[in-house]
């Protein structure tokens, strides 16, 4: 037996690693660490990207990782941030290269049914959506039958494309998958591609970072919903409620109107649930194994859900997405942003 | 083996003891032999085991049954097997609703594709630049020597998304596509006209289509000169009376509105990948034919020379012939590396296998099985230019082979 995990560790390093910790929590390597590794993508704006002007990661997804960081470490600078792919973004996480992955990956069963990885929650509602230059003169996807599709490979839109031409019965589109975004987007730029799909999100911010916005048009039409959440290795209850419980945090804490201006505050706050829920006298996160202010820590580094939402995605940025009227609104507002009960 | 001290006692005695000491070596061999395989055997399986167990663990199951499930995601070129019609194996396009076996058969497809034709395109010209590069010719010299190096200098991803960002994709859109003859040359594709069989089963029309196919085998196997001409003449008159007589039929391509239909074509991505190994792989083998020409002993020049050969029969008839018995298993490298290099496809978004590999892999989350499969069929593709190198190697050095 002893002899097999020495064959394993040598040469399946990966699967060896896990196997050797198998019993440990993420969350208890994380603490001995005292780092957390944060899995990333880095060409997404809005969701994680590096701004080139300040040379600093920025985005909804890399707010999550520091808030994470803070809750668990008391420290939002004890995040490293490792870049992955549409692709290596779930092998990253089973091979314990990074501890969580946040990189706008939209939530279906077969994902965690057979890739061994279990999902937190949602944290942005987004839709599939249809991107045409506006020369083109394409107003709305029916227009486009037998058009060539283009999409990122890895992606959920692969199917949802297929889908949505068998509903249509459109036999002579075709669908091209390249690596990333960026050839993506010279593709349709070059002509190649008549269409560009993928979330709407990730539509806007590419047209909202072009030189000329005008020249792209997003298609009214939402093939596919797709909402999405960071991910943790399937079968760690500890680690993965703890994370689990610190994202609820950011969105009850817009709920209850704590945010990051009036944190100090609220710290001295009479109301008993607020004192509970920021861990001023005990608090909720010592039966996680955090410590007892891990919520006011995430608040203080990162703010709650509505301010990571409007510094990285609002109308003041170029991705200029509003909340209101979509999913993405606090559920007091008719959207879809809901923590459970914390009492 | 040990030596051993025998009393000279008689002769048989000597020969009984030298026979079991053989027979005793031959066992020992044997056995070492045998012990070393079942220890390799152990080490696979017991590797397998611990792979398997450990994948178990983190609740990844390691199965093929997914290769069955209905792939539900589109290629967007490529041709796989299917069975619809009962008994018969048919071929055609790969649609959503096939398995994503298929689908990883049309990748295989799609690679074989490109290695065959880029094989073939880089040999030749391959072999036109190595000797342009001895050519008394200051420009051909100069041209072929730049283009080689410039080439062989450069990394292939680079040359390859050069080719298709900066020049495949700026040839015009459909709408304004060049046309001529019914060739359309736009970066939707390069839509060619097809040849298409309207003769349905009549005796004339399979007589004439047979009569082609014989043609063909003669132009390629037979020895003696004059029977080749006449059989390609025969290729060139068959055809053309077939047409006329309309049991084939020219379909010409006609653009609409987004792309073009009809004909068959060749898509951007499969062009791109084709010029940039193409030019790649031939200027390493312009350097194999360079090399061998070079390392012919001057005689072979200067006895054609004497004959009063001119150049070109000199490089015809007695430099290439000398120079392919070398360097056939040099080329074999090479086109194993050109078919291993078609994976670089992925990058411009050509489905060849690896690229559909990553598709399946992120649809079903069966990596680690695709993976597997995506290596053996590189290892198999690979066994099957080599098998066939070596076959034209020992039919080439074979002198009774050679015309």
């Amino acid at each position: 037996m002893n002899f097999k995990h020495i064959l394993m560790a040598g040469t399946f390093a990966g699967a060896a690693l896990v196997a050797s910790h198998a019993s440990a929590s993420v969350l208890d390597t994380v603490k001995q660490r005292g780092t957390l590794n944060c899995g990333t993508d880095n060409t997404a704006p809005g969701f994680g990207y590096l701004n080139t002007t300040t040379g600093q990661m920025e985005g909804l997804d890399v707010d999550f990782c520091k808030a994470i960081a803070a809750a668990v470490l008391g420290d939002a600078s004890k995040v490293k941030f490792v870049t992955v792919t549409d692709k290596s973004r779930f092998d990253a996480v089973l091979t314990n290269q990074v501890d969580v992955v946040f990189a706008h990956t939209t939530i279906k069963p077969a994902r965690e049914s057979s890739i061994a990885i279990d999902f937190l929650p949602i944290n942005f509602y987004d839709g599939t959506g249809v991107m045409v230059k506006t020369e083109s003169g394409v107003a709305k996807f029916d227009d486009l039958d037998g058009a060539t599709f283009c999409t990122t490979q890895g992606s959920v839109t692969e199917t949802v494309l297929t889908s949505a031409f068998k509903a249509r019965g459109w036999t002579a589109s075709k669908v091209l998958t390249y690596e990333n975004l960026e050839k993506l987007f010279a593709a349709l730029n070059s002509g190649r591609c008549n269409a560009m799909s993928t979330d709407k999100s990730a539509l806007a911010a590419w047209a909202g970072n072009s030189p000329k916005p005008a020249d792209y048009l997003i298609l009214p039409d939402t093939l596919d919903k797709s909402p999405f959440g960071g991910f943790v290795v399937a079968n760690d209850s500890r680690w993965r409620n703890a994370l689990r419980w610190s994202s609820y945090g950011l969105f009850q804490a817009e709920e209850s109107g704590i945010s990051q201006a009036n944190l100090d505050e609220k710290l001295k706050s009479e109301d008993p649930f607020v004192q509970k829920f920021l861990g001023v006298g005990g608090g909720y996160g010592k039966d996680f194994g955090l410590p007892d202010d891990f919520v006011a820590q995430a608040i203080k580094a990162v703010g709650n859900y509505g301010e990571i939402y409007a510094r990285n995605l609002g109308p003041d940025t170029k991705m200029f997405l509003d909340r209101k009227g979509t999913p993405n609104a606090l559920w007091t507002e008719g959207g879809a942003i809901y923590s459970p009960l914390w009492n | 083996m040990t030596l051993e001290h025998t009393n000279a006692t008689g002769l048989t005695v000597e020969r009984d003891l030298t026979v079991a000491r053989r027979r005793r070596n031959r066992i020992r061999y044997h056995a070492t032999q045998l012990a070393v395989v079942v220890a390799a055997l152990a080490l696979v399986v017991l590797f397998a085991v611990a792979v398997k167990e450990g994948l178990a663990r983190h609740g990844i199951k390691f199965s093929f049954s997914f290769l069955w499930d209905a792939a539900g995601f589109d290629i967007s070129e490529g041709k796989t097997f299917v069975f619809d019609s009962g008994f018969w194996l048919g071929f055609s396009d790969f649609t959503s609703d096939r398995s994503i076996a298929q689908a990883f058969v049309a990748g295989i497809v799609n690679t074989i594709k490109v290695a065959v034709l880029a094989i073939v395109l880089s040999t030749v010209l391959g072999t036109l630049l190595g000797v342009g590069r001895l050519s008394t010719n200051w420009v051909v010299r100069n041209l072929s020597f730049w283009c080689v190096e410039f080439v062989r200098n450069t990394p292939l991803l680079i040359q390859l998304v050069f080719w298709y960002f900066a020049v495949v994709l700026h040839f015009p859109p459909i709408a304004a596509a060049a046309k001529f003859y019914g060739v359309i040359i736009s970066q939707q594709g390069l839509y060619v006209p097809a040849l298409t069989w309207q003769g349905e089963g009549s005796a004339v029309a399979i007589a004439l289509a047979s009569a082609c196919w014989v043609a063909v085998l003669g132009l390629v196997f037979d020895r003696h000169r004059t029977t080749r001409w006449i059989c390609l003449g025969a290729l060139v008159a068959l055809p053309s009376l077939m047409l006329a007589t309309g049991t084939l039929a020219l379909d010409f391509p006609v653009a609409s509105k987004f792309q073009a239909s009809g004909g068959t074509s060749i898509s951007p991505e499969m062009a791109a990948l084709l010029l940039a190994i193409v030019f790649n792989s031939a200027s390493y083998i312009a350097e194999i034919v360079r090399g061998s020409i070079d390392a012919l002993p001057k005689g072979q020049w200067e006895a054609a020379a004497s004959l009063g050969l001119g150049r070109r029969d000199t490089v015809n008839d007695i430099i290439l012939p000398q120079v392919f018995r070398v360097v056939l298993p040099s080329f074999g490298n090479q086109y194993i590396s050109l078919t291993k290099n078609t994976a670089l496809g992925i990058a411009i978004g050509y489905p060849e296998l690896f690229n559909i590999y990553g598709t399946i892999a992120n649809q079903t989350g069966h990596s680690l099985e695709g993976i597997v499969i995506v290596m053996a069929s590189y290892l198999i593709l690979s066994w099957i230019i080599s098998a066939a190198v070596s076959w034209a190697d020992r039919r080439l050095s074979n002198p009774g082979a050679m015309r």
